[in-house]
């Protein structure tokens, strides 16, 4: 059982290191209330941000799980070798068919955020269009899609992204956010956070402000957390990816 | 059936932020964008009540979206009538066993996907989707839904494109806001 002043030391330094120290390694998928990883923030906005750090440091110091974690966590449905050889396809569908599992999912991101300020959920095509309108809605934040190539209509600005093998793009309206606004990046999983870095970098190209990035799994091996640096990420539940 | 002819205060609203984009796709088409419908929480909010009122309590236990706008639509509904979230996908989307149907597009095919064992036989089944157009992909999925023994009680979209032409069958199963 780690003491709060370690914790203090999650949040503010490197989260990776205590992070992997504690996900247990005997089961498939980790089924901890995820660590908390809010950056100091040097904006106006911090009196905001530090309300919510110090919660969030009594969350995790009380090292409980949130009831509804494990139910969330056993409709996840993995898929071996899909989409090739080797992956274990993390498979969100079944989720949605849980009534009371998805509102759960959607209840622990907006009890998070509604206090929070965020004017914009920005949701990444295509299962990122299916958590973060409902958000958007409670919280009574704009919902704002990140999509493939040519599928907006009208002016959008583009970030390119690595894939393993090539690069992809994600595009945004242009005009769809104000700089200033305060944002929340919206996934179902986040593999590499390749995708996500990109949606953080429109964003923040129009000068938004990238609250944090939330999303429903994450798979630790990929190391996406670090790719993304220094800018937040929540997550529910972690898994094994390959 | 639409319930613009019944002139609840929130339609109009609704309507003028849907925004058109000329000749998107293609020349001549003039492209009906919901996207700033969604940069407005009370018109946003205003498009799903309006939805949920009319479905909440009416036993429906799935909703199906069809990608990727229904998925922006479908879940928020779901969510607040209780019922389940079915994504209707591109081929190869969904992993895992799917059920595939087949439609005529203007030029060529395509192909609508749904997962064996989402639907069951005696669920209450509405289609979302932000728009219906020729009401090609609508069919699919009614089909997809139909195959595994769901009872498809509506199709629920935004908008309507009225002047294309929508064979009479499934309009008459088809209401918009």
């Amino acid at each position: 059982m780690q003491s709060s002043s370690s914790r203090l030391l999650l949040c503010s330094s490197k989260p990776n290191s205590l992070f992997g120290s504690a996900v247990t390694p005997t089961l498939p998928s980790s089924l901890r209330f995820p660590p908390l990883s809010l950056t100091i923030p040097n904006s106006t906005s911090s009196s905001i941000r530090l309300r919510s750090l110090r919660s969030s440091v009594t969350e995790m110091a009380s090292q409980d799980q949130d009831p509804r974690i494990a139910r969330i966590s056993s409709a996840i449905r993995v898929i071996p070798d899909f989409p090739k050889p080797g992956i274990m396809f993390q498979d969100i569908t079944t989720l949605l068919l849980d009534t009371k599992a998805f509102k759960d999912t959607i209840d622990l991101f907006v009890e998070r955020y509604r206090d929070q300020n965020i004017s914009v959920v920005a949701g990444v095509e295509a299962r990122g269009f299916i958590f973060g309108p409902p958000i958007a809605l409670a919280i009574g934040a704009k919902f704002v899609p990140m999509r493939k190539p040519k599928k907006l209509p009208g002016e959008v600005i583009s970030e390119e992204y690595s894939l393993e093998y090539g690069t992809d793009k994600i595009e945004m309206h242009v005009g769809a956010v104000q700089p200033g606004e305060r944002a929340l990046v919206i996934d179902d999983l986040i593999a590499t956070g390749g995708t996500l870095c990109a949606a953080i970098k429109l964003l923040e190209r129009v000068e938004v402000t990238v609250v944090e990035c939330a999303c429903v799994i994450e798979l630790p091996e990929l190391k996406g957390r670090e790719r993304l640096g220094d800018r937040s990420l929540f997550v529910l539940v972690e898994a094994e990816g390959a | 059936m639409s319930a613009y002819t019944h002139q609840d205060p929130r339609l109009h609203g609704i309507k003028t932020k849907i925004r058109v984009v000329p000749n998107f796709p293609k020349s001549g088409i003039m492209f009906q964008d919901i996207t700033t419908l969604l940069l407005d929480p009370k018109a946003f909010k205003d498009t799903i009540d309006l939805f949920v009122e009319r479905y909440k309590g009416k036993n429906i236990s799935v909703v199906a979206g069809i990608e990727a706008r229904g998925f922006i639509f479908g879940p928020p509904i779901a969510l607040a009538i209780g019922a389940k979230f079915v994504p209707l996908r591109k081929p190869k989307k969904l992993p895992g066993k799917v059920i595939s149907q087949e439609y005529i597009l203007e030029y060529g095919r395509d192909c609508l996907e749904m997962h064996v064992g989402a639907v069951e036989t005696g669920d209450r089944a509405i289609v979302v989707d932000d728009l219906i157009a020729t009401g090609g992909t609508l069919c699919a999925a009614m089909d997809l839904l139909e195959r595994v023994g769901a009872e498809v009680v509506e199709c629920a979209c935004v908008i309507e494109l009225p002047e294309l032409k929508v064979h009479t069958y499934i309009y008459d199963r088809v209401v918009n806001v």
